[in-house]
């Protein structure tokens, strides 16, 4: 119940700060269509470089996301309230991160056909895409609400956040374009699948715990 | 009809002794405390103590500590030495049950400027774990009639503060601690605030504030404490 009303919240603030969303998504196709451009049309050069191609632009365009997501609240207050009621604390770190989830996460997903088509993937490597980004992408929005939490009273905490988080995005990367890569080649791609759940799952009951303390810490 | 008055009085009386006996005691206590902010030391030594049905008055000049203080009573920061204590707990077992009866308007507004004055209070009513109700009255009441549904950064500074304040309304907290309530507000804003403290220390409630405005209302329980600003 608290937690669908900090949902509800978080998406009336998205529906009224479009930038937020809408800038990562549009440097994710931007910059996936610039690399055809750039390397040259020739497929096979561009199925080579694809899986790690995508994976960095959706970790950047998460990054991108990330640094505004406890900037307000913290500034006008409202954390420092939740942290002096003590409650609802975790719910309202729950509904950031789902709500960073769908406006970040879901739509790399429901592009990657669009960028299938511009970086020539073949079937086998879409469906493999899809999969590592199903279970990626939470896992992105997970580390970038920690990092957010982490950075949100630093003055320009932009780049701090970068350094902070990036090496922790390293693992998912490596997996992710390792699957996508075995798809397209091919080749199975169930135990990097299957690195990518455990990954999702460790910080999925870790992250919130760390990111209520990082708050509560950022306040006092 | 003399003699009733008396009596009637003395019931009230008794009523307010009932509360004040049910929680026997000072609700907060506070021995020895000190703060250090950039090799300053803002306060030392300091004792207070409050009990249900008081209002405590901090006062001081800029800088003094007072806010640093409040902070610390509110559990949101540490104090660098002493001990603090709530209904004769002391913090490190207590803070769950203590914060659950605590409301804290400190300078930061807790208003997100790009919700309307009602989603501020929803979100308020859910992270307090409270039924909804009739925001619109409370809203009316503090004089945003017409204003509900316009996204707060729209609002004057002193109509955010309103909206800020409307907390105090909603919550069943019995401790309030607030920080320069009375910032930015308006006559008609500040008496009818003072009128709701009033209302809350009657039925029991305790509050800390900070203001380096008179009260201009008449506050039987006051107690004042003076920080002195230090070197």
């Amino acid at each position: 119940m608290v937690s669908m009303v900090f949902l509800q919240r978080e998406l009336r603030l998205l529906a009224r700060q479009k930038a937020d969303w809408l800038n990562p998504i549009l440097f994710f196709i931007i910059v996936l269509s610039l690399f055809p451009l750039g390397i040259g049309p020739e497929p096979n050069m561009l199925r080579i470089i694809a899986p790690g191609v995508i994976w960095i632009a959706a970790l950047l365009s998460v990054l991108l996301a990330a640094e505004r997501l406890f900037k307000d609240d913290y500034r006008n207050g409202v954390i420092e309230q939740l942290v002096a009621g003590r409650h609802s604390l975790l719910a309202f770190v729950l509904a950031k991160t789902f709500a960073n989830w769908l406006s970040t996460g879901l739509p790399l997903l429901l592009l990657s056909p669009v960028v299938a088509l511009l970086l020539g993937l073949e079937q086998a490597a879409l469906g493999a895409m899809a999969l590592t980004l199903l279970l990626g992408t939470p896992l992105l929005s997970l580390l970038s609400v920690l990092g957010s939490a982490l950075t949100m009273a630093a003055d320009k905490g932009g780049i701090l956040l970068a350094l902070l988080i990036l090496p922790l995005y390293i693992p998912l990367l490596i997996f992710a374009s390792s699957a996508i890569e075995a798809a397209s080649i091919g080749l199975g791609y169930q135990g990097q699948l299957a690195i990518l759940l455990a990954m999702l799952l460790l910080a999925l009951a870790l992250v919130p715990m760390a990111v209520t303390s990082a708050l509560r810490i950022n306040v006092s | 009809m003399n003699l009733n008055q008396p009596l009637s009085a003395s019931t009230e009386a008794t009523d307010a002794a009932s509360i004040a006996t049910k929680n026997a005691g000072p609700v907060l206590q506070g021995q020895q405390l000190s703060c250090i902010r950039q090799d300053r030391v803002l306060f030392e030594q300091l004792s207070l103590q409050l009990s249900y049905g008081q209002l405590l008055q901090i006062q001081g000049k800029n800088g003094a500590g007072k806010s640093s203080l409040l902070r610390i009573l509110a559990g949101l920061a540490q104090p660098d030495d002493g001990h603090l204590y709530y209904q004769a707990k002391p913090f490190a077992q207590s803070l769950p049950a203590y914060c659950a009866n605590l409301c804290y308007i400190g300078h930061q507004s807790g208003v997100h400027e790009q919700l309307t004055a009602l989603e501020n209070l929803r979100f308020w009513r859910a992270a307090a774990t409270l039924q909804p109700a009739d925001d619109w009255a409370l809203l009316a009441k503090l004089g945003l009639a017409g204003l509900e549904d316009v996204p707060c950064r729209m609002l004057s500074a002193g109509q955010q503060r309103r909206v800020s304040l409307a907390r105090l309304w909603l919550t069943p907290a019995l401790i309030w601690i607030l920080d320069e309530p009375f910032t930015a507000l308006d006559q008609s804003a500040i008496s009818l605030l003072q009128q709701h403290m009033l209302e809350h220390l009657n039925k029991g409630g305790a509050i800390i504030l900070t203001t380096h405005q008179q009260l201009t209302l008449q506050f039987q329980s006051l107690i004042q404490l003076e920080l002195a600003y230090r070197w």
